[in-house]
């Protein structure tokens, strides 16, 4: 029977009234990696906290190796050997990696003094249990995300981690770096270490999960061994509702939206031909540094293209600058929606007509009724969940705020929307959601280019595709004369040849 | 791996401000040699003496990701208040000078450190604000009237000096024993900074305030104690200074921090916290003074001073500058 290290009993967690934990249990026992899962908002950080000491619950029992603890504070959390990690690492850029790793320690044993030396020898020791190949002396600003993620795991491990929790480790980690992460885990669950992760990628967790927690609207939905799940329960779980990943089987027409020939930009990607007809979805993808976010910064004129042609519905369009991108009816969904796709503390509406602005000028002032009504509109017509169109727009989940992402190119009236990683750190239930909206738009006439690593999403979702390596397109691949196996290995074996 | 750590040395920001020091003090001892003699040492020394204690403190807070620039004001209202009470109440003695001095710095620093740390306001608008109130307050309250007639006793320490020298012209140079708190200071915060965790706290803060809060340290307290500290720090450099020139005046070190911070930011100090060294500060303020002091040595006029200065700061910060921006978007590890 596997030793228990830490069992919540109905925790229950209000803040101001809202209820974010209606009485969850939770067991973690020793030599074991569990999953919490759960959509965006269902309560997993709030449990965590609990867990950490960072928040009290307002009712409820917390016990650590089965004795009671009662007004547990952050302190005593880590006393007990818990650890978080949380998503942005928590490691100071400024300083050595020895510094990083030694720190907390430091202050938890509350040593005024710094020893260098000691330092330096306790960061080789925890850096080799995570088996991180890493110069302790290097300032972390020159890490890798990856490798700053070694350094947060190293001191917590330092601080005799009995409990490893993780949120969402992998969010901005590539492929690879996510099965050098697990095999860390692996290595730590074999010496008794328990671990948790917090994650909604359902791949993900089917690769590394021993067990797992189901959280939905701070209530536990499901548990067990990982085992116990398929698919179709684990997905209809999370989200409630039964989602059933259809392939994209596109009505095309002769219609050419947009077509591309011989581009080309000096030292990213060369010789990328494709056309897009009405109902197509095309996808891309690669490696990152092979091209395929290039591509869509020189269609949207980010960086523009040095050679080739681009043409839209017929005409020849030379794109240099953003704004005749704009001009010409494409619109980019970004990477990274919280620097490049969103004013984050301004209001739903401002956002969603920040594209088109200058169609609410009447009179040298903007109409704000207009602008209300038209976002109001669109929070409907692309389900998001959203209380006001008012509300800051970085108060929305991850899911709901790509919605309004994608609301404000479609508020453009775009022929051609470029949409680079749409899903990512995107709930299952807002994935699908996004999806149909897309295939919804490719069946009206705009031309989708989902710009991608997923490879779930770009068999389901496209009907054609490149894979980019190296700069070097594949050529346009029909989705249809592959199965997802094939795909997968193709891909694989265009970037093999990488490093 | 010494070979290394030599490679890493010779391309900090420490060494290129050295570098840049040995290259003028060249040019100018080639062109005027009576730059290589040791009374260059006392006249730099006592014109980096004030600057330094100034300097000292905003590194500390500059790191902590911070700045201050009321320093000069608070100098001038405590040094001045108080030697308008010595002089009225005949209180001769420089340890009251300094300790009722430095209180009132404290007060001021206690402003500091309630907008910034506890109300969290951008540390630029809340000392700015400060500047104002303590230089407003010195002209409204105090008045404008310069003193010159300080007491015996304390002025007898601007005449107490360390060693003297006479060089062959017969003029006789000496080092002021005042010039041992910039000394004493900078140790101090040398060891602060580098040995004990408390330090080690100020380049976390600097580096990402709230993986500091998450680690453990109490943020407020580390950043409140700064500021108070560089509260009674200005206090001791405005004394010193009332000390130095024999005289006191309620304006005369106005504007002071500008140049003050351009020396610490020319010594490798990033304007956006979290590095910086004692070493490379004193160089950034060495680099400064030789600019202001020596450059007339070599026949560039005194109007063309600024002009300098002010091409040093563009280049020395413009270095720092790409080379984060190159550090950022360099390869990673």
């Amino acid at each position: 029977m596997a030793e228990e290290l830490i069992r919540l009993e109905k925790i229950k967690k209000y803040f101001n009234g809202v209820k974010a934990l209606k009485g969850v249990d939770l067991t973690i026992n020793k030599g074991e990696i569990h999953c919490l899962a759960g959509e965006n908002g269902c309560g997993k950080s709030t449990l965590i906290k609990v867990i950490s000491g960072a928040h009290e619950p307002t009712d409820g029992k917390i016990y650590f190796c089965n004795k009671e603890k009662t007004h547990l504070s952050p302190i005593d959390s880590i006393h007990m050997g818990v650890q978080v990690i949380y998503q942005d690492f928590a490691v100071f850029p400024n300083l050595s990696v020895a510094e990083n790793i030694a720190m907390n320690k430091n202050l938890v044993e509350n040593n005024k003094k710094m020893n260098w030396k000691k330092a330096r020898e306790l960061s080789i020791k925890a850096l080799d249990m995570v088996g991180a190949k890493i110069d302790p002396d290097i300032l972390v600003e020159r890490l890798s995300i990856s490798n700053k993620q070694m350094v947060a795991i190293s001191r917590a491990l330092i601080n005799d981690a009995k409990v490893l929790i993780l949120d969402e480790p992998t969010t901005a980690l590539t492929a690879r770096e996510v099965n050098l992460l697990n095999e860390t885990l692996r290595k730590l669950k074999e010496k008794g270490m328990a671990i948790v992760i917090v994650n909604h990628k359902l791949d993900e967790i089917y690769d590394i999960a021993d067990r797992l927690t189901i959280l939905r609207n701070g209530q536990n939905v499901a548990t067990g061994l990982i085992e116990e799940f398929d698919r179709k329960r684990f997905v209809n779980c999370m989200t409630g509702r039964e989602i059933v990943d259809e392939i994209y089987q596109p009505v095309t027409s002769d219609q050419e939206i947009c077509k591309v020939s011989n581009l080309g930009l000096t030292g990213y990607f060369q010789n990328v031909d494709f056309s897009l007809y009405k109902g197509d979805v095309l996808g891309i993808t690669g490696l990152l540094g092979s091209g395929r976010g290039e591509i869509g910064d020189a269609l949207f004129g980010i960086n523009p293209a040095t050679e080739g042609t681009i043409s839209i519905n017929g005409e020849d369009r030379k794109i240099n600058s953003i704004s005749d991108a704009v001009k010409y009816g494409i619109g980019y969904v970004p990477e990274d929606r919280l620097t490049q796709g969103l004013f984050l503390t301004r209001s739903i509406s401002d956002n969603t007509v920040a594209a088109s602005l200058s169609e609410y000028m009447e009179n040298g002032k903007l109409n704000r009724n207009k602008i209300d009504r038209v976002t109001a509109k669109w929070i409907e017509d692309i389900g998001c969940v959203a209380a006001s169109t008012e509300i800051p727009i970085k108060t929305l989940s991850g899911g709901n705020a790509q919605k309004m992402v994608i609301a404000k190119w479609l508020n453009t009236h775009p022929k051609l929307l470029i949409l680079n990683g749409p899903t990512v750190g995107v709930d299952i239930g807002s994935k699908f959601d996004i999806h149909k909206i897309l295939h919804e738009l490719a069946a009206t006439g705009v031309g989708v280019i989902i710009i991608t690593d997923d490879l779930s999403e770009l068999y389901y979702n496209c009907n054609k595709l490149i894979i980019m390596s190296n700069g070097e397109s594949s050529g346009v691949l029909q989705m249809k004369d592959y199965t997802e196996s094939e795909i997968s290995e193709m891909i694989k074996n265009a970037t093999k040849d990488l490093k | 791996m010494n070979k290394i750590k030599f490679k890493n040395f010779a391309t900090t920001n420490e060494a290129i401000v050295a570098y840049t020091i040995v290259v003028l003090c060249l040019l100018i001892g080639f062109a005027n040699p009576a730059f290589f003699s040791f009374s260059t040492v006392i006249t730099l020394s006592r014109a980096m003496l004030i600057t330094l204690i100034f300097a000292a403190l905003e590194m500390v807070i500059i790191i902590s990701g911070g700045i201050d620039v009321s320093f000069p004001a608070i100098a001038c209202i405590s040094a001045y208040s108080t030697i308008k009470l010595i002089l009225k109440f005949d209180i001769d003695s420089i340890a009251f000078f300094y300790i009722f001095a430095s209180a009132i710095g404290l007060c001021f620093g206690a402003i500091n450190a309630y907008l910034i740390a506890k109300r969290n306001i951008s540390p630029l608008i809340a000392t700015l604000g400060v500047s104002s109130i303590a230089n407003g307050a010195t002209l409204a309250f105090l008045g404008t009237k310069e003193f010159s007639n300080i007491p015996d006793h304390i002025d007898s320490l601007s005449r107490s000096y360390l060693f003297s020298f006479t060089n062959s012209a017969g003029i006789k140079y000496q080092m002021t024993t005042l010039i041992l708190i910039p000394i004493v200071l900078l140790i101090v915060f040398f060891i602060v900074l580098k040995f004990t965790t408390f330090g080690r706290g100020i380049y976390a803060i600097g580096g990402d305030e709230n993986a500091a809060r998450i680690a453990g340290f109490n943020v407020v307290r580390i950043k409140s104690f700064l500021y108070m500290f560089s509260g009674v720090l200005a206090a001791i450099g405005g004394v010193t200074y009332t000390i130095l020139m024999r005289q006191s005046s309620p304006q005369n070190l106005m504007g002071a921090e500008m140049m003050v911070i351009a020396a610490v930011v020319v010594g490798g100090t990033r304007i956006t916290g979290g590095h910086g060294t004692v070493l490379g500060t004193v160089l950034g303020v060495l680099l400064i003074a030789i600019v202001q002091n020596n450059l007339v040595m070599v026949g560039i006029p005194t109007s063309y001073q600024t002009f300098v200065v002010g091409l040093i700061i563009v280049m020395g910060t413009g270095i720092t500058s790409i080379r984060s921006k190159h550090i950022a978007n360099s390869a990673k590890i």
